[in-house]
């Protein structure tokens, strides 16, 4: 029986740029950095209060794990904004969406009332998007 | 947008102070920070500064500046920093009260602390692979 969620990945363009963006702007926790294969780190974010979900930041274009026509393809996808991966919940989305627009972080839809709650969407620095939701439905 | 925010939700204002408010807690965390000072440069008598502070981020701003001070002391920890340093930088007034409130947030000593961490490093460098599912070291030609 499957019982909890230990790692969900996000394929990015820049890795160190991601890390930054993760911890520095989003204000998560670097996990793990572990060197592995050539110019590649084994690099995990959680949420300070969720240390128990590590989130890998999959580097697209180091590694082999893609031909360079598909890493350029798949590069240009997550540029384009086409994954969302997940959604982050925060104790009051208005002072989060305050900060985060004031470190530059890129809404592509601003606070909304929705029936679960306040949502809005972010985007990370690859082009990743997110939800950020206050819950008032709890 | 900021504007449009603005006019969606009237508090806006009252969010711009007080995030202003948690970043100055942010960047001046190691120095002597007066919290009614905070309060009053942000317009807010103290009494309302808590109470909104702690409604947009789930704690008293003392709270939260503890919790930024004893962050960063882990981080400085982790990358081998001395306790007095990290003490010193972290802005706690002597090593006994920083060692003591460590050691009731985070459940074990600087020194216990850094010795784990500094154990989990070396272990993290001599097998690197046991710390990563090997699905994605195999999918990334990541070799043992």
């Amino acid at each position: 029986m499957i019982q909890r969620l230990s790692h969900a990945s996000v394929y990015v363009i820049d890795q160190e740029r991601a890390a930054d963006f993760y911890v520095n702007k989003l204000g998560l926790e670097e996990k793990m950095r572990i060197p592995i294969g050539e110019d590649a780190f084994w690099i995990t974010v959680s949420p300070k209060n969720q240390p128990e979900i590590e989130i890998t930041l999959m580097p697209i274009n180091k590694g082999g794990m893609f031909s360079p026509e598909v890493a350029k393809n798949l590069s240009e996808l997550v540029a384009a904004g086409t994954f969302g991966f997940g959604v982050f919940e925060c104790e009051d989305i208005y002072a989060t969406y305050e900060e985060l627009k004031g470190k530059g972080v890129t809404f592509s839809r601003e606070p909304t009332e929705q029936f679960y709650g306040i949502e809005a969407m972010v985007k990370d620095d690859s082009g990743n998007w997110f939800s950020l939701v206050q819950r008032t439905d709890k | 947008m900021k504007e449009q925010a603005a006019d969606i939700h009237p508090k806006m204002y009252m969010y711009k102070r007080i995030v202003e408010a948690k970043l100055y807690i942010d960047a001046h965390f190691h120095e002597k920070i007066d919290l009614t000072n905070i309060a009053s440069q942000a317009c807010f008598s103290k009494y309302h500064f808590l109470r909104l502070f702690k409604q947009a981020y789930g704690k008293s701003p003392h709270q939260y500046l503890t919790q930024v001070r004893l962050d960063r002391a882990k981080e400085l920890l982790n990358k081998e920093h001395s306790i007095a340093e990290t003490c010193e930088a972290t802005g706690f007034d002597s090593i006994p009260s920083f060692t003591l409130l460590f050691k009731k947030q985070v459940g074990k000593t600087p020194k216990a602390y850094c010795d784990e961490q500094q154990a989990q490093r070396l272990a993290e460098q001599q097998a690197p692979f046991n710390y990563v599912p090997n699905c994605f070291s195999s999918s990334y030609g990541w070799k043992k």
